[in-house]
């Protein structure tokens, strides 16, 4: 997994709120058995005037110029600033896949759907959550001036303004290990192990019927 | 102390440990697995040169991709090569590593949170988790399941645990007595309409009251399945009688002794009379009548008898923009009559509503009727082989076929249109599935969320109408 430690990058602004993981990319593109490759459809319906399908080249496709990522001064964007509820609908990790894909680092909102929050950490991708009218200041400075960046401060919990502001946000210290260090969950639990056999132990005792093999 | 919710005594029964920032290493005693989410997880274990920590606690089958039409030429006659890899690549990755699977032509293949309760692979008292939000479904059976991504899909392979971290508990009661032709996606869809789709984020639900304790088996897994749709990963509804007996006599429920030992323990998986839930939400069984989305999220919804809202009523400006691109998308005007929307297709199917009692509900309306001119075409798809089978001896297949619907063969189908089943761009459609966002159900497809039995009405009369008019 990539490590995230400190990041600076233009932030595009989505301002509209529910966006769910249809959105984030369509289910025509899950039928891939890949994990890479999904940038170039990241919001594809919002992106592209026309119906995108699998496994087809994005060059001359028509874009929907109005929609905020096709716009000259959001190429390149690494922070996406969102609204309330971003991520919601399924548990499909092609969404964070996309975003990661795209070139995206982080995505700041005021709240997001469980398991999209999830899955945004077991690939490098930071999910952080401010308070509406820090968003809402985010929004207007993004407008306002082009070319805007923030920083991002894993270790110090800080998303840093280009005047130098500085806005604090909390995360679980175990997500926060695993990013810092770019450490695989995997190989983390594996070395509870023995907890795990003694669990399973104790329980077969209480409810051997949980054991039955699905064969 | 106060006494402990239902959640809390599955949560604690699962605990391996607690690590000191809080999270939590629980047990997983099943994952169910389907094409779609679970391609990238074996090929993590394959290049991490990992096996799966107990095999036999796996279950697949594939829903998404596969077709509803006649498919007796098996997986190589799916027309989509890319769906066809998929499917072809979930039946390689189970007989690799020795995992039961029903194959698409097995007769006990069907969409993963259907297959696997009627299995008895799902019991209550257990964890289970599937790389599928609506794994909610499965709380009905009162066991703890949660919907996953796919690293976590390959976590649970590996270790048979998932980190997680314990959920706030939350509890909708609903009291009194439904009334006519109002079923448990009328409740749901209410009961997201008043807490909103992020209005559960963070909790795990418990429903209870009057109308969950005489509520189906069946029901009671359409309203948990929904739960996502609220926001919440899990949905639980406490064991009964109810449960117990939907349990009997499934194949891989326990038997003989332990299913003595086994029913003992599920009595006591209810919330404790003292037990405290962060949130409460009450709702009055008669204030529900049949519920219509009419937007793109399934917190857009009204009564059959109301109307499209109107942006000027709301003062919220983020709420206000997101009814105006909803109006736009769906091609609806402020304060339009329910029932003057016209429809294009009919969706009877997925996780939510393609049981046996839904297909009983749909049929009881379309029987000795047609479906209505406009109606392009209208789709009946059962959840699993079985339940199809279990309908065609009950004649509802004769029905459905008697009366213009098309009787298909089990999975996702056009919940999500992964699979040929799709909307046309600016079709309504009135869909029992479980979510209205753009794009859906086809690029360009309008959405409309509602009971089997509304969906049967409106095939029949082309638009909305209130069921309980030809019931």
């Amino acid at each position: 997994m990539n490590k995230f430690t400190l990041h600076t990058g233009i932030a595009a602004p989505l301002d509209r709120a529910n966006v769910d993981t249809d959105m984030i990319i369509p289910k025509q593109f899950l039928k891939s058995i890949k994990r890479s490759g999904f940038g170039k459809n990241l919001f594809d319906e919002l992106r592209y005037l026309d119906e995108g399908q699998p496994d087809q080249s994005c060059e001359g496709r028509p874009l929907n110029t109005e929609f905020v990522l096709n716009q000259p001064r959001y190429q390149g964007a690494s922070v996406l600033l969102a609204r309330e509820n971003f991520g919601c609908g399924s548990s499909r990790e092609h969404a964070p896949w996309a975003l990661d894909d795209y070139g995206f680092r982080c995505v700041i909102a005021p709240s997001f759907a469980e398991i999209f929050y999830n899955n945004c950490f077991k690939n490098g991708l930071l999910p952080i959550v401010l308070r509406d009218e820090q968003l809402d200041q985010l929004f207007k400075e993004t407008a306002e001036t082009e070319g805007y960046q923030l920083s991002i401060d894993l270790e110090r919990q800080l998303v840093i303004t280009p005047s130098g502001e500085e806005m604090t946000f909390s995360i679980d210290g175990f997500r926060k290990h695993c990013l810092l260090n770019g450490l695989d969950d995997i190989g983390i639990t594996l070395q509870s192990a023995a907890d795990i056999r003694a669990y399973e132990e104790k329980r077969r005792q209480q409810a051997p019927w949980l054991f039955d093999a699905i064969k | 102390m106060a006494g402990k919710t239902l959640y809390d005594k599955l949560f604690d029964s699962h605990l391996v440990r607690t690590n000191e920032d809080g999270s939590s290493l629980i047990y997983i005693d099943r994952q169910v697995l389907h094409e779609v989410t679970s391609p990238q997880a074996f090929e993590g274990l394959r290049l991490a040169g990992r096996k799966p920590w107990r095999v036999d606690a796996n279950i697949a089958t594939p829903d998404h991709n596969v077709p509803t039409t006649e498919r007796s030429g098996g997986v190589d006659l799916i027309v989509d090569p890319v769906s066809k890899i998929q499917v072809k690549t979930l039946d390689a990755n189970c007989d690799e590593f020795g995992i039961l699977e029903f194959k698409m032509n097995d007769h006990r293949q069907g969409i993963v949170h259907v297959m696997a309760p009627e299995q008895g692979a799902i019991l209550p008292g257990s964890t289970a988790v599937c790389g599928d939000s609506h794994t909610a479904t499965l709380g009905a059976l009162g066991a703890l399941a949660h919907g996953i991504g796919t690293s976590e899909v390959e976590h649970v392979l590996a270790t048979q645990c998932l980190i997680t971290k314990k959920m706030q508990n939350m509890l909708i009661r609903v009291d009194g007595e439904l009334g006519l032709g109002v079923t448990a996606k009328d409740v749901v869809l209410h009961i997201i309409g008043v807490i909103g789709t992020a209005g559960g984020t963070g909790y795990a639900i418990e429903f209870g009251g009057d109308v969950f304790r005489s509520m189906s088996m069946e029901g009671r897994m359409t309203v948990c399945n929904m739960a996502i749709e609220a926001g919440a990963r899990v949905g639980l509804v406490a064991v009964d009688q109810i449960t117990i007996d939907y349990f009997e006599g499934r194949p891989f429920a326990p038997k003989g002794e332990q299913w003595d030992q086994a029913v003992s323990e599920w009595r006591g998986l209810v919330s404790d009379s003292d037990a405290e839930f962060d949130a409460v939400v009450e709702i009055n069984a008669a204030d529900i009548e049949p519920q219509v989305t009419w937007g793109t999220s399934p917190e857009m919804v009204v009564g059959i008898s109301g109307q499209v809202p109107n942006p000027d009523a709301e003062k919220d400006a983020v709420k206000v923009d997101g009814i105006n691109r909803a109006l736009k998308y769906m091609g609806l005007s402020a304060d339009q009559k329910i029932t003057d929307i016209q429809l294009d297709r009919v969706f009877i199917g997925s996780c939510t509503n393609s049981r046996i009692e839904d297909l009983r509900d749909a049929a009881k309306v379309v029987k000795g009727r047609k479906v209505a001119a406009n109606i392009i075409q209208a789709l009946v798809v059962p959840g699993s082989g079985l339940v199809k089978t279990q309908a065609e001896q009950e004649g509802l297949d004769k029905i459905f076929i008697e009366a213009g619907l098309e009787w298909r063969e089990p999975g996702c189908s056009m919940c999500l249109a992964m699979n040929p089943d799709k909307l046309g761009n600016g079709e309504h459609c009135a869909s029992t599935s479980n979510r209205n966002f753009e794009g859906r159900q086809g690029f360009g497809g309008r959405t409309h969320l509602v009971s089997p039995a509304m969906a049967a009405a409106a095939a029949v009369t082309g638009h909305f109408i209130d069921v309980r008019e030809l019931i």
